[in-house]
């Protein structure tokens, strides 16, 4: 069998190779050459054949079949084969196969080798590979290696102790002897590994970390002499002596500092020293600077200090290097809850990265600028961030967004500013706009009653023109369904009332609902707003009437539906046409663990009235309604978002000893097998009732949910209430539930 | 923690692939390639940090690279690393390699892959840095290599003499002799015949 081909042979053949299935053709014929070798137990080549198998798995094919060979290397006597046997095994052995037990003891053996680079070699692919059995098994051995008088050997073993400290934790312990004298060590490559040790053990075990605080004093030194002694050609950077070694002790001393008064004041010095002498003008520079900024931060440090550290941070803001500015506001972005203050002075810095070319960049910049808004910036800072949302790239625009309705809602000045910036935002980004946005506007627009008929006015002025976006004519079909009446009459007080017709208003709903832009949930908003102008309109009802009959044919499952449950109701209901459409009465404010509840169907808001309010005055009283087909009437309200009375009268539940409590039923909208029964308690007696607690109890099948009480006082002569609310839930929808108080 | 090092030119092809981590070899494929693909989108004058790819960690790992003509070094790390140290790092590591292989280029990686294995053995162990001084590297690198040399019998005999020339200290062969100012007159004397 003629000798395999050398690598170098092989690579070059494999790069003559011009397509993908050439060069696959080329790695089958070597690896059924390489196969065959290994079966022959050559020794002389194995090494040249798992060098080969080696760079052919860089390529991304499968060399398996290599990994035993890499064992056989490994046991070898000659440099050259262990040194390919241990490559192989860190780059083809795992944990997960048996097969890497097999080289414990070779490494055993190796790691107590004469030659030191053996001894390296077997140290290295213990830290890179071992599995926590291997690492128990040989722990001893790297901890006597610790204590080596040998550099090379001692940096190399200090990095295989973390290994194995990270696979198998409670080794920590035996290596803590060896750890004494570590610091006292001339060679920064074994400081430099020392330091990297203590660091793991501190992050892992508090006592580690406070039997290792004494050593505070010596890192300072350390740290003093490398700063102070000038010019030392082996470890120079760019003119800064052993720069990594430096950032690794300011790390080390950020560990031990953290939540520790007197090491805080130890550091504090040489920090200041650190700060103030080091040279900015290259990267490893800045690189020193930024480790000691995070340390100042994170320690217990003097406000002198921080202020000084904030500083730092801030003219790293105006360094032209892009990476010193990323890495200035990602620390700003650390500090900005614990330091307002300083970090709002740099806020105009911080603003005009948000112009800066660089993606990275940007987001930082913007996620810096909505933690730095307050009260006192919100106008100016949202000027800027509208501008930014104009310009900025698509993937930003949800968040940018969100994030500017966030604002808003907490810092806004007026009523007005807050709705122009709501209408600032869905005309610029109205397409990346979140879903859950369109319900909390149009609350917000309910809430703010004096608006209507500005508000109105411009989401029609806005939707004039363009009406692709969908969350902008969501918004604005529904405001227009609820206040065209204002719309039409011109009342608008904020700025200039536009001469609109009922005609031209219509026009625009029916466009949005044949346009192929809107979505069908947009359509809905549409036909409803439609339906409810009927009310607010004089002149054009029959117009909506045509229309919505059309609808009622309609492919879309949903629109056909409300377009025949509206054309009923102008048919057969008309007479409570009105009252359904009346306008909507302010919601209140949705928090997620108060009492109330908001209901969604559709993703419309439409539904979003309380439980707790009583049912509207313009409803006609219970019995009267039992009539009709309640089913119908219950999803109309679904639609417009009313309560349906039950059929069951209110009745008086207990009045005894001066204490009176009504109860009054209705069905909750969403769900018809839900009865809504509202309790109000009232006191005929001479002295207030305190510290009154209602409670209930239902038959299994039933589910019962108590919200909160207004109050647990009821007033004395009956002059006030307590109000609750109780649910129960039939599930079987057997006849009216009996509750028993 | 450094979780994986990787060198790939400017088509994407692996030059080197080094993980600290475990993943299977599908797995480290697919890494090579998303990193491929979100580094080279890049413009020149951007910052050289990048969130990692989901198959690296997502956003609690970093990718921070450098471009060197036509090759991509990228480190993948997680957060316990300093950016700009890493930065640094990868520049010690390439002017190491430039040391080693007197003016490195792409080819040198090529055809050296286990070379630069070594060269990188010496520099980062198990995920952590472990010594940042070139000249250090240099020397132990020498030394194994020497120690490789005298392994490697007859067939290594063509290697050792080139590396015994480069190693003999000729004296320099003087180009120019100045002796001051003294001219001397070179006489002239009549043609041989």
């Amino acid at each position: 069998m003629p000798a395999p081909i050398r690598l170098r042979e092989l690579i070059r053949t494999i790069r003559t190779a011009r397509t993908q299935a050439e060069e696959r053709e080329m790695i089958q014929k070597e690896c059924a050459a390489i196969r065959s070798s290994f079966r022959e137990e050559d020794n002389t080549y194995r090494c040249r054949n798992v060098a080969k198998l080696l760079y052919m798995h860089m390529l991304g094919y499968p060399a398996h079949f290599g990994q035993l060979e890499c064992l056989k290397l490994i046991a070898s006597q000659k440099f050259t084969d262990k040194r390919i046997g241990y490559l192989g095994a860190m780059l083809l052995l795992d944990e997960r196969q048996d097969v890497h037990l097999l080289m414990t003891n070779c490494i055993k053996n190796d790691l107590n080798h004469s030659t030191q680079y053996v001894q390296g070699l077997a140290l290295c692919t213990l830290g890179c590979m071992g599995s926590s059995e291997m690492c128990r098994d040989l722990a001893g051995e790297v901890e006597k290696l610790l204590k080596t008088s040998n550099s090379y050997l001692r940096k190399k073993a200090a990095l295989c102790a973390v290994h194995v400290i990270r696979k198998v934790p409670e080794l920590m312990e035996m290596f803590l002897p060896a750890t004494k004298n570590l610091l006292n060590e001339k060679n920064h490559g074994v400081l430099h590994t020392s330091v990297v040790l203590l660091t793991e053990m501190c992050e892992r075990s508090p006592d580690m970390l406070a039997h290792f605080r004494k050593l505070v004093p010596q890192l300072v030194r350390i740290l003093k002499n490398l700063i102070m002694s000038g010019y030392s050609p082996e470890h120079d950077v760019s003119g800064i002596s052993d720069p990594f070694l430096q950032v690794r002790i300011l790390r080390l001393l950020r560990i031990l500092g953290r939540n520790d008064d007197d090491s805080s004041e130890a550091m504090n010095d040489i920090l200041a020293q650190v700060a103030t002498n080091t040279e900015t003008s290259k990267n490893v520079g800045n690189a020193i600077l930024y480790e000691t900024v995070l340390t100042i931060m994170d320690i217990k440090s003097e406000s002198g200090l921080r202020v000084l550290a904030i500083n730092i941070l801030g003219r790293f803001l105006l360094n032209n290097d892009k990476n010193i500015r990323y890495v200035a506001l990602t620390s700003l972005l650390k500090t900005v809850q614990t330091d307002h203050n300083a970090v709002q002075r740099h806020r105009s810095t911080i603003v005009d990265c948000l112009k800066d070319l660089d993606v990275s960049i940007k987001r930082r910049a913007m996620e810096l600028s909505f933690a730095l808004v307050n009260g006192n910036n919100v106008r100016g800072m949202m000027k800027e961030l509208l501008y930014f949302l104009d310009s900025c790239e698509p993937e930003f625009k949800a968040d940018c967004a969100s994030g500017i309705f966030l604002a808003a809602e907490k810092y806004a000045p007026s009523k007005r500013w807050h709705i122009d910036t709501i209408m600032r935002v869905l005309t610029t980004a109205g397409s990346y706009v979140r879903d859950d946005a369109v319900p909390n506007l149009i609350q917000l627009i309910t809430n703010s009653v004096e608006m209507h008929a500005y508000t109105v006015q411009r989401l029609y002025k806005a939707i004039l023109g363009d009406y692709s976006q969908q969350p902008l004519v969501q918004v604005a079909s529904w405001c227009i369904g609820e206040y065209g009446d204002l719309l039409v009459s011109g009342q608008c007080e904020e700025e200039e009332p536009i001469q609109v017709t009922e005609d031209e208003v219509l026009d625009i709903l029916e466009s949005v609902l044949i346009s192929n832009m809107s979505a069908s949930v947009t359509r809905g908003y549409a036909l409803t707003a439609i339906m409810k102008l009927s009310t607010r309109f004089t002149c054009t009802v029959n117009r909506i009437k045509k229309v919505v009959s059309i609808y009622g044919s309609s492919i879309d499952v949903e629109l056909q539906q409300r377009a025949v449950e509206y054309n009923a109701l102008f048919k057969k209901y008309d007479h409570m046409r009105p009252a359904l459409l009346e306008r909507m009465p302010v919601m209140e404010k949705v928090t997620t663990n108060g009492p109330a509840e908001i209901v969604q169907t559709n993703g419309e808001t439409e539904t979003a009235v309380l439980e707790t309010k009583p049912p509207p005055s313009g409803l006609q009283p219970a019995n009267q309604v039992t009539e009709t087909d309640p089913g119908m009437i219950s999803r109309f309200c679904r639609y417009a978002g009313f309560l349906f009375p039950t059929g069951i009268p209110s009745i008086t539940a207990y009045n005894k000893n001066g204490l009176k409590i009504d109860f009054t039923f209705e069905r909750s909208n969403t769900n018809p097998s839900v009865t809504v029964i509202t309790i109000q308690a009232s006191n005929s007696t001479e002295l207030d009732m305190t510290d009154f607690v209602f409670q209930a109890a239902v038959p299994k099948t039933f589910q019962l949910q108590l919200l909160s009480p207004s109050s647990s006082v009821i007033p004395a002569f009956n002059s006030g209430t307590i109000t609750q609310v109780i649910k129960v839930l039939n599930p079987q929808k057997v006849s009216d539930s009996k509750k028993n108080c | 923690m450094i979780k994986a090092i990787l060198i790939f030119n400017n088509h994407g092809k692996p030059r080197l692939s080094k993980f600290y981590q475990r993943y299977s070899e599908d797995t480290q494929q697919q890494i090579i390639r998303e990193t491929f693909h979100l580094v080279s989108k890049r413009d020149e004058n951007v910052c050289n940090f990048l969130e990692g790819g989901l198959l690296i960690g997502g956003s609690d790992n970093k990718l921070i690279y450098r471009h060197y003509a036509t090759l991509y070094f990228v480190f993948c790390v997680d957060s316990s690393e300093s950016e700009l140290g890493i930065l640094d790092l990868i520049q010690v590591f390439v002017e190491t390699l430039d040391k080693c292989f007197e003016n490195v280029c792409e080819l040198d990686l090529i055809f050296h892959v286990d070379k630069v294995h070594n060269i990188l053995a010496e520099m980062v162990m198990g995920g952590m840095v472990l010594e940042t001084n070139m000249n250090e590297i240099v020397t132990q690198i020498d030394a194994q290599n020497k120690l490789e040399k005298s392994e490697a019998g007859l067939a290594g005999a063509p290697a050792r003499a080139v590396s015994a020339v480069k190693n003999m200290n000729l004296p320099e062969i003087p180009r120019n002799i100045n002796i001051g100012d003294i001219s001397i007159k070179v006489p002239n004397l009549p043609t041989f015949k």
